[in-house]
C-alpha cells in the first residue's frame, strides 16, 4: 500500500494566479468599456455609415391617354440588374447560373467582369421582367445588385409612335410628346434611407427622407380610334403607291385639337433596335415641302377680300400658259375662260397667277401670313418647323405668280390643316393643341366669314363631278377640300417626275368639324396627282372619324327620297323617321 | 461516520453545475440571434449541450485514481492519433484537424487538452514536490510534442490552450521562481525567432492587432465590424435579436468565433459585466475545488483544467474585443460547435469527481 501523501502547496502562487485573472478580467472590462461606453457613438456612426443607405425611389412617369382615356404610354416597373465586377469575381464563385439566368454564355460574362475590373457600377441587364431578377437575387452572389425602374410601354406601338416619341432607358423622354411634356411627365425622384446587409440587399426601410412624387398623367387630344383609322388608311396608299413617305393630320376645327397624327414609313417604340435616328421625325410637323394647288383657295380668298374679284368675274386663261419674264406657268389644259370657282375646280395655275399679278404681293402675303403660314402652330411640339415665308418685298413678277398656286413656300402639314381650319371655322385662326381641350378656345378672326363662306361653296365643286379631288367625296357629307400635286423641288429647279401628292379638306361644310391633310411624298406606282393618290385617303379617313365621332350627315339626297316612299307606303313609319 | 448528502453521492457539484447551465442558457439565447433566429440549429446545439452534460456525469462517476491510473495511455493514445491527424486527416477551413471514424469526426487536438493535463498531473503528483530539474525537463518534452503536433496541423488556438494546460500544472507544481523567471526571459527574446518561423498569415494576424485600420477590408476587417458591433451596443445593448451589425452579416463569424460581438451589440456593458461574472463564478468555483483536493493529483488536475478554461475565455474575449490576434479559439459554452463542448463538459466532469470522491478521514 502507498504512503498517505502530503500535499504540498504554495500559498504565493495561489496569489500570483487569483491576481493574473483578476488583471485579466479587468483589462478586459476597461476595454469593453473603452468601446462601448467612451466611443460609442464614433462607433456606432461607423456601424450606420456600414448599414445605411439613402438610396432614390424612382417617380413613375405620368400615364399618356387620349382623349377618352385610353392609354397611349404606360410605365411598368422592371429591374435592371448590375454589379461591381471585383465583388463578384472575388468571391470565386460559379458564375453558369447568373449566366444562365442573363442569356449570356459564362465566357462572355466572364470577358465582360473582367475587362470592367476597376469599374465600380456595370450593368449586367438592363430592365428586366421582375420575376428575373427574382431568380438572379435568389442565387445570392455577391456584387450583384438590383435596381427598380420604370419602363415605357406603347401599346398603340407603329400607330402612335411619332406622335408620342419615346424615352431613354433612364426613363427621360427623348423624342416627340415624351420630350414635349417631360417635366409634366416624369415628377420627381424620392430618397429614403435603408437598412442594408453586406450583400446590399435592403433589410428595412428606415426614414423616408423626400416623397416620391409621380409624374402627372397627360391626356391627349388623339382618338386612338381615328388614329388607328388614318394609320391604317395612309399606309395603304403609301404601299399601293410605293410612296417614299406620308403623313396625315386631322384637326378639330374647333379647338385646334390634332384629332390624329400620322406617318408613314413608322417603326415601333417599344422595339428601336437598329433604327436610325430620320425614322423618328414627326414628319407632318417637322417636314416642309412645297403645299402647290392647295393654297389658290386662299388667292381666291385675297381675290375676294379685295372686291376686285367676284362670283361673276371670268379669267382668261388661254392659250393655258402664261409667260412672267422668262419662265412659263402652265395649265394641265387649254381651260379658255373661267370663273373663280372654276379655276379651283379645274385647279388652273394660269387663272391663280393672273389673279395674283394684279392683286400685288402685299395681300397675297397677308393672307398667307394671317392664316399661319411662316410660323409656329403654338402646338409645342419639339422641332416644329415654321415654313418658310420670305418677305413680300422681295418676291419677284415670278415668285408672286408661282406663290398663287403654292410654289416659293414651304409649309409643314400642320400648317396647312391649321389654314384649312380657318376656312372651317368661317374664318378664325385657332392655336393648335395636343392636349385634350376642355373650355372653347378663343380664336382671332383672320379671314370675312363671306368671303370663307364662298370659298367653301367653290371648293365643294373640287370633289363633284369634273372637279381634281372626286375621289376625296364622302358619302352623306359635304366635303370641300382642294387638291396639290407639287412637283418636288430639288437643286437647281423642280424634279419632273417627283411629286408631292396632297388633299387638303374640311367637313360636313354645313357646320364644319373636321380638317384633314394628306401628303403622299414621291409616289411610284399608278397615278400622281393629289386627287388620285391623296383623295381616296381624305375620303375614307374622313368617313369614319364622321362616323365615330356621330357627326351628323349634311347631304343625304338618297335617303330623304326614301322617306317619301316610306310615307307613302306606310304611313306608320313617318313616326320612325321623324 | 459523516453522512454523503445526495449531490455527493452523484458525484455533482451544485454550484458548478449552476453556473454551467447559466451559461448555457445565455448561450443558447445569443446563438439563436447570431444564428439568424434558426429554431432547428438552437435545437442542434441544446441536444450537443445535452449530450455534453450526460457525458461529464458519466464522468463525474469515475474516481481521481482511476482517472491517474488511464492518464499515460490516454495520452499515447492522443499522440498517435495527432500524428494519424497529420498523415490522413481531413482537410477543413485550410488546415488538417479532423479525424474520420465513421460514424464521428473527431478531433484528437481536443482529446489532448485533457490528456495533457492528467499526464502531467500523475507525472509529478506521484513524487516529493517541488519537482527535480530532470522531472522538469521531462515534463517539458511530454507538452512540447503534442502542442507542436496541433501546430503544425495549424492549429494555433488549440496549441495554445494545450500549452497553457501543460505550463499552469508546471507553475502549480512548483517549479522554482528562478526557472520560471529564465524561460520567461528566454521566451520575450525568442520572439523574433518565433516570429520567423510563424506562418504568414499568423504574422498578418499579429500586424493588424497592432493596426487594423491598415487593411480594413482584408486582414483587418473581422477585428474592425467586430469592434463596431461592440461599440454600437453602448450600456444596455440594443436588445436582443437587435444588433443590427451582426444580423447584417457584416459581422462574420458571428455564431462561431465571434459570437461574443453578437452578445455586446445586443446587450451592451451590463450584459459584458454579467457573461465576465459566470465565467469568474465558474473559474473561481474550478479553483477552489482544486485547492480542496485530497491530494496531489486531484489539485494539480483541477488548477490546470479550470486555469486552461480561464485561457479558453480570455483568449476569445481578447481577440474579439480586439487585444489579442485572431486565433481560432471558440467562446466555451455559448459558441455554436461540439467539439469543445464535449472537451469542456468532460473537463468540468473530472472536476466534479475530484471534489466528490473524497475518502473520508474522519476514521
Amino acid at each position: 500500500m502507498r504512503q498517505e501523501q502530503t500535499i504540498v502547496t504554495y500559498p504565493a502562487r495561489r496569489w500570483l494566479i487569483l491576481t493574473v485573472f483578476l488583471a485579466a478580467t479587468s483589462c478586459l472590462l476597461w476595454r469593453a468599456f473603452d468601446l462601448q461606453i467612451s466611443n460609442q457613438d464614433f462607433l456606432r456612426d461607423h456601424g450606420d455609415a456600414r448599414s445605411l443607405r439613402t438610396v432614390s425611389i424612382p417617380a413613375h412617369r405620368g400615364l399618356i391617354t387620349d382623349r377618352n382615356g385610353e392609354p397611349l404610354a404606360v410605365s411598368t416597373p422592371v429591374e435592371s440588374i448590375w454589379a461591381i465586377p471585383r465583388e463578384l469575381l472575388q468571391s470565386g464563385r460559379d458564375l453558369v447560373a447568373l449566366a444562365a439566368a442573363l442569356e449570356m454564355s459564362s465566357s462572355s460574362l466572364n470577358d465582360l467582369l473582367q475587362s470592367r475590373m476597376h469599374r465600380e457600377f456595370v450593368y449586367l441587364k438592363r430592365q428586366t421582367q421582375p420575376k428575373l431578377a427574382r431568380e438572379i437575387e435568389e442565387l445570392k452572389l455577391p456584387g450583384v445588385y438590383m435596381q427598380h425602374e420604370y419602363k415605357r410601354f406603347y401599346p398603340s406601338g407603329e400607330i402612335t409612335s411619332h406622335l408620342l416619341g419615346f424615352t431613354n432607358v433612364d426613363d427621360k423622354g427623348q423624342e416627340g410628346l415624351e420630350l414635349a411634356f417631360d417635366d409634366w411627365l416624369q415628377g420627381s425622384l424620392g430618397s429614403k434611407r435603408v437598412l442594408k446587409d453586406l450583400l446590399g440587399r435592403v433589410v428595412a426601410d428606415v426614414e423616408s427622407i423626400q416623397q416620391v412624387s409621380p409624374g402627372k398623367p397627360l391626356s391627349l387630344s388623339i382618338d386612338r380610334r381615328i388614329q388607328y383609322l388614318a394609320y391604317r388608311e395612309l399606309k395603304a396608299a403609301v404601299t399601293l403607291h410605293s410612296a417614299r413617305a406620308g403623313m396625315l393630320v386631322m384637326l378639330d376645327v374647333n379647338t385646334g385639337e390634332v384629332m390624329a397624327m400620322v406617318n408613314q414609313p413608322s417603326y415601333n417604340p417599344n422595339n428601336r433596335s437598329g433604327l436610325t435616328s430620320d425614322r423618328f421625325r414627326n414628319r407632318a410637323i417637322t417636314d416642309v415641302f412645297e403645299p402647290g394647288s392647295t393654297l389658290k383657295p386662299f388667292t381666291i380668298a385675297a381675290a375676294l377680300q379685295s372686291h376686285l374679284y367676284d362670283d361673276t368675274s371670268q379669267i382668261e386663261t388661254s392659250p393655258g400658259y402664261l409667260k412672267v419674264n422668262d419662265h412659263t406657268i402652265k395649265d394641265h389644259k387649254n381651260y379658255g375662260s373661267l370663273n373663280l370657282t372654276n379655276i379651283l375646280k379645274k385647279s388652273s395655275n394660269v387663272g391663280a397667277s393672273k389673279i395674283a399679278l394684279s392683286l400685288g404681293p402685299e395681300l397675297i402675303w397677308q393672307i398667307y401670313s394671317n392664316i399661319g403660314f411662316g410660323q409656329s402652330t403654338g402646338s409645342g411640339f419639339p422641332g416644329e418647323s415654321s415654313g418658310l415665308l420670305n418677305d413680300y418685298n422681295n418676291w419677284s413678277e415670278v415668285e408672286l405668280a408661282t406663290m398663287s398656286f403654292g410654289h416659293g413656300i414651304a409649309v409643314t402639314a400642320l400648317q396647312l390643316a391649321q389654314a384649312y381650319s380657318v376656312l372651317a371655322t368661317g374664318g378664325v385662326l385657332r392655336p393648335i393643341s395636343f392636349q385634350k381641350v376642355e373650355e372653347p378656345v378663343a380664336g382671332k378672326q383672320v379671314l370675312p366669314l363671306e368671303v370663307v363662306k364662298n370659298i367653301n361653296r367653290m371648293l365643294e365643286t373640287v370633289v363633284q363631278e369634273g372637279g381634281t379631288g372626286l375621289k376625296a367625296a364622302v358619302n352623306g357629307y359635304r366635303v370641300a377640300g382642294k387638291t396639290g400635286t407639287a412637283h418636288k423641288a430639288i437643286a437647281g429647279g423642280y424634279a419632273e417626275d417627283r411629286y408631292m401628292s396632297v388633299f387638303a379638306g374640311l367637313a360636313p361644310v354645313s357646320n364644319p368639324q373636321l380638317v384633314i391633310v394628306v401628303a403622299i411624298d414621291e409616289p411610284q406606282e399608278g397615278e400622281h396627282y393629289g386627287g388620285a393618290v391623296a383623295g381616296p385617303v381624305f375620303s375614307g379617313v374622313m368617313q369614319g372619324a364622321l362616323r365615330i365621332l356621330n357627326i351628323a350627315p349634311d347631304d343625304l339626297p338618297a335617303i330623304e327620297s326614301k322617306i317619301v316612299v316610306a310615307n307613302n307606303e306606310n304611313p306608320s313609319a313617318k313616326v320612325l323617321w321623324q | 461516520m459523516e453522512e454523503r448528502s445526495l449531490s455527493q453521492r452523484l458525484h455533482l457539484d451544485i454550484p458548478l453545475l449552476f453556473g454551467l447551465l447559466l451559461l448555457c442558457a445565455v448561450g443558447l439565447m445569443v446563438l439563436y440571434s447570431a444564428g439568424g433566429q434558426d429554431a432547428a440549429l438552437i435545437y442542434r446545439q441544446a441536444m450537443r449541450m445535452g449530450l455534453a452534460m450526460l457525458l461529464m456525469f458519466m464522468i463525474a462517476q469515475i474516481s481521481p485514481a482511476r482517472l491517474a491510473r488511464l492518464s499515460l495511455g490516454v495520452y499515447l493514445l492522443g499522440i498517435c492519433l495527432l500524428a494519424l491527424v497529420l498523415l490522413t486527416g481531413e482537410i477543413g477551413k485550410g488546415a488538417q484537424r479532423w479525424l474520420n471514424l465513421g460514424i464521428i469526426r473527431f478531433q484528437p487536438s481536443e482529446l489532448m487538452k485533457l490528456a495533457l493535463p492528467m499526464l502531467l498531473a500523475w507525472f509529478f503528483a506521484d513524487n516529493h514536490l517541488p519537482p527535480s530539474l530532470s522531472r522538469i525537463f521531462y515534463a517539458t518534452i511530454i507538452i512540447v510534442i503534442p502542442v507542436l503536433l496541433i501546430a503544425k496541423q495549424p492549429d494555433l488556438g488549440t496549441s495554445i490552450l494545450v500549452a497553457a494546460a501543460g505550463f499552469s500544472i508546471l507553475f502549480v507544481a512548483g517549479v522554482s521562481w528562478k526557472l520560471i523567471t529564465g524561460f520567461s526571459l528566454t521566451a520575450a527574446l525568442s520572439t523574433p525567432v518565433l516570429w520567423y518561423f510563424m506562418h504568414d498569415y499568423q504574422k498578418q494576424r499579429v500586424l493588424t492587432l497592432l493596426d487594423p485600420e491598415k487593411d480594413p477590408l482584408g486582414s483587418g476587417y473581422h477585428i474592425i465590424q467586430s469592434k463596431i458591433a461592440i461599440g454600437s451596443g453602448g450600456l444596455y445593448g440594443k436588445g436582443w435579436l437587435n444588433g443590427t451589425q451582426s444580423h447584417l452579416e457584416f459581422l462574420p463569424e458571428r455564431s462561431t468565433d465571434f459570437i461574443f460581438a453578437v452578445f455586446c451589440e445586443e446587450f451592451g456593458l451590463m450584459g459584458v459585466l454579467l457573461l465576465v461574472c459566470i465565467y469568474m463564478f465558474i473559474i473561481i468555483r474550478g479553483l477552489y475545488i482544486s485547492l480542496n483536493a485530497q491530494n496531489t493529483f486531484g489539485r494539480l488536475l483541477g488548477t490546470g483544467l479550470t486555469l486552461t478554461f480561464f485561457v479558453y475565455v480570455f483568449v476569445n474575449m481578447g481577440m474579439v474585443i480586439g487585444q489579442l490576434p485572431v486565433v481560432g479559439v471558440p467562446l466555451p459554452l455559448i459558441s455554436h460547435g461540439g467539439t469543445s463542448m464535449v472537451t469542456l463538459m468532460i473537463a468540468f466532469g473530472v472536476l466534479m469527481a475530484i471534489h466528490t470522491h473524497r475518502r473520508l478521514l474522519s476514521d
